[in-house]
């Protein structure tokens, strides 16, 4: 039953071979070299100060949430920048292989990337962009703000969350060997049929291409489950679904798009595997198999995975807006409706991914009126955010000022995805650069909300806040770069050039293409800044502490705790009275009440198991890419094995004391009131609550 | 909201939760459990929608088709072997609430044993169809068919080692907040089981034999 592989394969080692290091490669080469000395330096440096107790008890076996959201925020900026790496090549590939005179290095006619290898780059950009960047950053961010939000200590279950986290990473370690040995998916990050078939693709690339998703796929659905159940379960009492902060509903929503829809992604990733491992007919192009069956099942999943990570997005803005613009949201019941009706729309709007398929004209217009009605709760919500910030008092530091990015993007995606939602116009852009640069707009909002949250929600993880100036600079560059990239590629999509082209034909496209590399060398800028961000923010981090409320002006429950949050989160949890309770509480001069008593609380132990599990998912999706056979069984069994044990071991918790917490709360007063004391400013008042007032000036009387 | 007014009395609110109350373990696990079941009930009606387009009469490309091999009276046994093992099952939870562990163990061996007829029977007739040549590769609907009954399978053995790992527990642990939560997360998993075998019955055994 199982196929015929062309070339070898041994028991031992399945279809792995020297031949598989691509060691001749000039590109791959240098930058496996660099990739080794990198990795020793870094295990060097580790060893040399002696961090490795540190890393493992702290780290590698934490099931706190804010270092799980931590780790999945590197994770997700790490894959950030490779993606951005493999924009940088296509963008170069495509400004340098013009024309038919255009020259060629490194063995290809045209350019420096053989149209293999370029295909492997675009392919890696798209899948490491949506599903291991902004999936991992969103999902840390989830994990880090929405158990605080409702004041909870943990996740429902911590131990489950660090399986999570492992298992993503195991997924990015999986793409990133896939540089190294053997090849990556050359046919585009969704694939499609019967291209990924043994036959037509019959190297490792597109196994490697299945087993990452597939991991990414288990990682999220269990994610979602826990952060569902946390918010159903874990609130503060108080704290009705009426009070709930609108991060929470935004991340409500989208889980629910997270656990329903992967399962379909898994379906589909499953079913390509017995086509490839087990020699089945799914979606092969004679034997009864129905190609267009792969590209159905795989938009069912993918339409609703859009908004599964532009959602957290839309919840991250509804909570900068406000902040600084010193006022309640505008339209919080409509906002949240609009998250659920956006979840709910994701599920109908599949088809407008290929119009082009034939479906007939009624299947057409009826996706053509579904993909149009998700403007409508998008638009409520571009609304609340415009009315948020009308007469508001606005502060246009860094994080307000990716925000607003993020809502002029919006416009510009949301108006050329109204476009593509018509088939008519549909069918004369599909597959050019129009689309590419529509879903670019869309993801970028994404990327804007998220450097957003960085700069927003840093001070309350780390307890310092980012350098302003160079956050300003990041800004500045990147929508720079966004503008100079993605300007001529909507441009470009009408004149009619198709996206993925190793070769462009049409010299009359260079001065396009120059305008868009100049742009992703300020894109290169703007990272060069976020790394000079990084490096003057930890400098100077003694002269940027911050104390709970790092913003003066915050409104959810986050920023009543104290900067860095301790690992308890609350010492006592607070009783929520009100939606916006800091800001209510900070108005009514009841911000500084702390609670009489402290009693035990009971937390749970760290676990090496998660990362071991993580650890033998890799294995076992790296086995399972080279069919070695053994190696599948055998970590099966380990991980089995494992789990039944630690099944059998459970997790009795330990119990922090009252007087223990009352030490550690007292020294954190202690701490927050030097910070105040060297600052000498007062935080402005917040937004009024009740009555909808803009904002509290003396001389002003008039209400909104 | 411009509507939404004040209405907590700042001088008087509660600020802190002074009232100690301890989340509910069991409740937070089985909802936990009850919505991943969501989402394995999502994969198997994408395999059934799979199953669906990979139903017609040129998806079996001129081989077999499910009308030539199924025979409802033998998968009726398989049937019967399931639900009777959800009933053990159901017996056994009864005797958790009186706190009767031998009671617990004998319908938990039970609703083992009858799982094994079933994928016995299920082994059986796969092998069956193996040697009258008909296997993933004959056909996209064969291949359909294969891996939508073999996915269930799959989920009834893991299910079983499950129930002997519950076993072992209850004997060694007795009936901690733990193991009852388990208990209580398995039978969920154990009646989803079942309760996807009446459409695979229905949808795949029965329709494919009059089709």
């Amino acid at each position: 039953m199982l196929v015929d592989l062309p070339g070898g394969w041994s028991p031992l080692l399945g279809r792995l071979a020297w031949s598989q290091i691509p060691y001749a490669n000039p590109i791959l080469a240098p930058l496996f070299v660099a990739v080794v000395i990198g990795a020793i330096i870094v295990l060097g440096l580790i060893t040399y100060y002696g961090k490795w107790t540190y890393l493992w008890k702290e780290w590698l076996t934490t099931v706190d949430h804010k270092k799980l959201g931590v780790m999945y925020i590197i994770i997700g900026l790490v894959m950030l920048f490779r993606g951005f790496i493999d924009g940088l090549m296509i963008r170069t590939q495509q400004v340098w292989a013009v024309g038919p005179h255009s020259s060629g290095v490194f063995g290809s006619l045209h350019g420096y990337l053989t149209p293999f290898h370029f295909g492997q780059v675009y392919s890696a950009h798209g899948l490491i962009m949506i599903l291991l960047a902004a999936t991992p950053l969103l999902v840390g961010f989830m994990n880090i703000i929405v158990p605080i939000q409702i004041g909870a200590r943990d996740m429902a279950y911590p131990y489950l969350n660090a399986l999570g986290l492992w298992i993503t990473a195991a997924a990015a370690a999986l793409i990133m060997i896939s540089l190294f040995v053997g090849d990556f998916a050359h046919n585009g990050w969704f694939e499609y049929a019967p291209i990924f078939e043994m036959q037509y693709s019959p190297g490792v690339g597109v196994d490697y291409w299945i087993w990452t998703l597939q991991l990414v796929a288990l990682g999220t659905t269990l994610g979602g489950i826990n952060i569902l159940a946390t918010v159903i379960k874990m609130r503060a009492p108080g704290m009705t679904w009426g009070k709930l902060p609108i991060f929470v509903w935004a991340s409500l929503s989208a889980n629910v798009i997270a656990l329903t829809s992967f399962p379909a992604l898994q379906v589909a990733l499953g079913l390509v595997a017995a086509d490839r491992y087990l020699g089945a007919h799914f979606f092969t192009a004679g034997m009864g198999g129905n190609l267009m069956l792969y590209t159905n099942l795989f938009w069912i999943w993918g339409h609703p995975e859009v908004y599964f990570v532009i959602l957290p997005a839309f919840g991250m803005m509804s909570e900068i807006f406000p902040t600084f613009s010193e006022k309640p949201l505008f339209g919080y019941i409509t906002m949240v409706l609009a998250s659920m009706a956006i979840a709910g729309v994701s599920w109908l709007v599949w088809l407008h991914h290929f119009f082009t398929m034939g479906a007939g004209p009624y299947v057409n217009t009826a996706f053509s009126v579904a993909t149009m009605l998700v403007g409508i709760p998008t638009g409520v919500k571009v609304f609340n955010w415009a009315f948020t910030m009308y007469r508001g008092r606005l502060t246009f530091n860094a994080a307000m000022l990716w925000a607003i990015g993020a809502l002029f993007l919006l416009l510009i995606g949301g108006m050329t995805g109204m476009m593509l939602a018509i088939p008519a116009i549909n069918y004369m852009v599909h597959n050019s650069v129009f689309v590419v640069a529509h879903f670019h707009s869309m993801l970028l909002v994404i990327v804007y909300a998220i450097f957003g949250s960085v700069l927003y929600w840093f001070p309350k993880v780390f307890g310092f806040k980012l350098d302003e100036f160079w956050a300003k600079t990041m800004f500045w560059l990147f929508s720079a770069g966004t503008a100079l990239v993605f300007v001529p590629m909507y441009m470009l999509g009408f004149m009619g050039m198709t996206r993925r082209l190793e070769y462009v034909f049409n010299t009359g496209w260079q001065s396009y293409l120059d305008v868009m590399e100049f742009g992703i060398v300020v894109y290169t800028l703007s990272v060069l800044a976020f790394f000079i961000l990084l490096y003057v923010s930890v400098r100077d981090h003694a002269k940027n502490r911050v104390g709970a409320d790092a913003w003066g002006t915050s409104r959810s429950l986050e920023w009543m705790t104290h900067s860095p949050v301790p690992f308890y989160n609350f010492a006592v949890l607070p009783h929520i009275n009100e939606r916006d309770e800091v800001a209510w509480r900070r108005q009514h001069g009841i911000d500084n009440v702390r609670p009489e008593h402290y009693d035990d609380i009971h937390m749970p132990n760290n676990t090496g198991v998660a990362i071991i599990l993580g650890g033998l998912t890799f294995v076992l999706g790296f086995a399972l890419t080279w069919r070695i056979w053994w190696l599948c069984i055998v970590s099966l069994l380990a991980i089995i094995v494992l789990m039944i044990i630690r099944s059998f071991r459970g997790d009795p918790g330990y119990i922090v004391t009252g007087a223990e917490l009352q030490r550690m709360e007292e020294e954190a007063y202690r701490r927050e009131a030097q910070i105040a004391d060297s600052h000498h400013s007062h935080p402005v008042s917040g937004g009024v609550v009740g009555n909808a007032m803009a904002y509290q000036r003396n001389d002003s009387s008039k209400r909104l | 909201m411009s509507s939404h007014a004040s209405t907590v009395d700042p001088k008087k609110a509660e600020l802190w939760d002074t009232h100690h109350h301890t989340h509910d373990v069991i409740s937070t696990r089985t909802l936990g459990y009850f919505l991943y079941l969501l989402s394995d009930g999502m994969l198997f009606a994408t395999l059934f929608a799979a199953y669906g387009v990979l139903s017609y009469q040129h998806s079996y490309f001129g081989g077999p088709t499910p009308a030539e091999f199924v025979k409802p009276w033998y998968t009726f046994a398989q049937t019967i072997a399931l639900f009777l093992s959800v009933l053990a099952y159901g017996f056994g939870m009864n005797a958790l609430k009186h706190k009767n562990k031998s009671g617990l163990i004998n319908g938990m061996l039970a609703a083992f044993v009858l799982g094994v007829v079933f994928l016995v029977l299920d082994i059986h007739d796969m092998n069956h169809l193996y040697s009258m040549g008909i296997t993933l590769a004959s056909s996209g609907g064969m291949s359909a068919f294969i891996v939508l009954t073999q996915v269930h399978a799959t989920h009834i053995f893991f299910g079983l080692i499950w129930i002997l790992v519950m076993i072992a527990q209850v004997m060694t642990k007795g009936f901690t907040e733990e193991t009852v939560g388990r208990l209580l997360t398995l039978r969920m998993f154990w009646h989803l089981q079942a309760v996807i075998w009446v459409f695979v019955y229905i949808f795949v055994y029965l329709w494919g034999y009059i089709s």
